[in-house]
């Protein structure tokens, strides 16, 4: 049987192409880390490595407000749609399908059905309205913008958890007269929590690396880290747009490299 | 008494429909108010009159719609089709269309490749895939303009090998963007095409072979066809998003080679055209619900075809 007659899984030149695309998909990126640790003063004239832009970056008021300001918004923004998400996937997949079930659908995927630059002048419209009646213009409306389209991303892992787990044990923790919300607690929830984490992170990552619904829904002056990248971008690119890109590279991939460990160990 | 039993019933699935709905009331009204108002906001600014400065004044007009597709000629005030506009969005398709091919002959035999490989190393392959489809967009879109801006590495490259003498210009070109948007949107194609790879039975194939069949006629026979859904679906997810992309356009074409999500922004920023960028806006959209509908459509047919 070791007689290898036929092999389609073996179709020549898809390897190479591979080769090219993961090469392709990586060089750049890594150019651009490269570029960031360069000590020199002209972008992309190698001069020795060094720390010096990330220095001059973290010594930036600009940028560290607008790193806050990242911060401030993916967190809120994230936990406040993890929490509604969870809600959603509750009522959508625990027992029987509910009546309208499928309105609930579209409507949790909205967001995602409309192109980014729509949602985000169409967003920007209404809350300029919205700014010149309270004149209120805080973080609070990118906080509501980010939780919006973060909803359709947190809810995916949490729902895809919940139609994983069946029924038996809450049934049991109800049929041995635990209340409703002890059953939540100490039953649905731990179970639940991988899913949860999982879609928090999403959220996260989804709106840190958010510069187009940012960029329209945000007050003169006030960045977060992909808007203020973009703003630089319009002068010249220097070695600390690449140390701040790399930042921002960084802080993604660990993101997600911590997403794929919870989700990977806990199934 | 059986009518009292399901009277009861039916309360309690009455009762349990209004404690699942009001649980996922909150992320509704949420979306409800910030993402399907806005838009209906944008679909009455595009039937109002325009605004001198910007913004839009009360009273019904179908200018902005015309505008889409016509312009008043400067000299007779006759309607002729508005080129300038038609043209940005004749090339957003043509290049989302184009950037849907690339990613297809450079998405599908890696997708193959990483199907093909032990179990226990596809892992490690789909991991590199997606670390780029979850980093930040723009910092891919920085990092493919640093290979090919004037005074970028790939420039630097062929002058210091002698290939060239000066460098080429590539920036804000529609090919830069066509480079950009296949290099951000190609993990979407790999991701779809890896899944349906993936479940392939490759006993069929040779099943196929004994009875003879050629590889060729094999691969295409057998293999194609079972590939087909996830390439439909990675060719929807890479299209969506070009067609309707801003940032990448903005930074590899700049103002010579806009795209449809430029346009939009033009007008309600200096064109100052609010009615006419919230029909751009919704054209667009529609087009975007047009293209999952026949997806979702198609998906459902395969689904009963399969059994």
């Amino acid at each position: 049987m070791a007689e290898k007659r036929f092999d389609v899984t073996h179709v020549p030149g898809a390897a190479l192409i591979a080769g090219v695309t993961f090469l392709a998909l990586y060089v750049p990126v890594l150019i651009l880390v490269v570029n960031a640790f360069n000590g020199g003063d002209t972008a992309g004239q190698w001069e020795g490595a060094s720390l010096r832009w990330f220095a001059a970056a973290t010594e930036n008021a600009a940028f560290r407000n607008a790193a806050l300001n990242s911060l401030i918004v993916a967190a809120t923004a994230s936990s406040i749609a993890t929490a509604l998400a969870t809600m959603a996937a509750l009522a959508v997949t625990r027992g029987r399908p509910v009546k309208g079930q499928g309105s609930i659908f579209v409507i949790l995927n909205q967001p995602l059905l409309v192109p980014e630059i729509v949602f985000a002048i169409a967003l920007m419209i209404v809350l300029a309205q919205l700014k010149q009646a309270t004149g209120y213009q805080g973080l609070g409306y990118m906080i509501a913008a980010h939780t919006t389209f973060c909803i359709p991303f947190a809810f995916l892992p949490i729902r895809a958890r919940l139609s994983g787990m069946d029924l038996t044990l809450e049934t049991a923790s109800m049929d041995l007269y635990a209340s409703r919300f002890y059953t939540f607690r100490r039953v649905t929830l731990p179970l639940l929590l991988p899913g949860i984490l999982a879609g928090f992170m999403l959220a996260f990552v989804i709106s840190l690396d958010n510069v187009v619904v940012s960029s329209f829904v945000k007050a003169p002056g006030q960045e977060t880290l992909p808007t203020y990248l973009m703003g630089e971008l319009r002068r010249n690119l220097t070695s600390e747009i690449y140390a701040i890109s790399a930042l921002l590279l960084f802080a993604s991939i660990s993101i997600v490299a911590a997403s794929w460990v919870v989700t990977r160990t806990k199934e | 008494m059986p009518h009292d039993a399901s009277a009861s019933e039916s309360a309690l699935i009455r009762d349990e429909t209004r404690r699942r709905w009001s649980l996922a009331l909150p992320a509704l009204t949420v979306i409800t108010l910030l993402s399907i108002a806005p838009l209906a906001v944008m679909v009455a600014y595009s039937f109002m009159q325009a605004g001198q400065y910007a913004g839009v004044e009360p009273g019904f007009s179908l200018d902005g719609w015309r505008a889409v597709f016509f312009e008043r000629d400067f000299f007779d005030d006759s309607l002729i089709p508005a080129t300038a506009h038609l043209s940005i969005l004749g090339r957003s398709i043509a290049l989302a269309l184009a950037t849907t091919a690339l990613t297809f002959v450079f998405g599908i035999p890696t997708a193959w490749f990483i199907a093909t490989r032990p179990q226990s190393s596809r892992g490690f392959w789909m991991f590199l895939i997606t670390v780029p489809f979850w980093t930040n967009l723009l910092v891919r879109t920085i990092a493919i303009q640093e290979v090919i801006r004037a005074d970028g590495t790939l420039n630097r490259i062929l002058l210091a090998t002698g290939i060239i003498d000066e460098p080429l210009q590539m920036m804000f070109t529609n090919g830069a963007v066509l480079v950009g948007m296949t290099y951000v949107y190609l993990p979407l194609m790999v991701l779809p095409v890896y899944a349906a790879i993936e479940k392939f039975d490759f006993r069929l194939s040779e099943a196929a072979y004994d009875l003879y069949a050629s590889r060729l006629y094999c691969l295409r026979r057998v293999v194609l066809p079972l590939m087909w859904p996830g390439i439909i679906a990675g060719s929807i997810l890479v299209f969506i998003p070009a067609l309707g992309a801003y940032v990448t356009p903005r930074l590899m074409g700049g103002g010579r080679a806009m795209m449809w999500g430029n346009l939009i922004d033009l007008q309600f920023g200096q064109g100052r055209n609010w009615p006419l960028g919230a029909a751009l806006s919704i054209t667009l959209t529609l087009v975007v619900l047009g293209a999952l509908i026949w997806y979702a459509r198609r998906a459902a047919k395969g689904d009963q075809a399969n059994g």
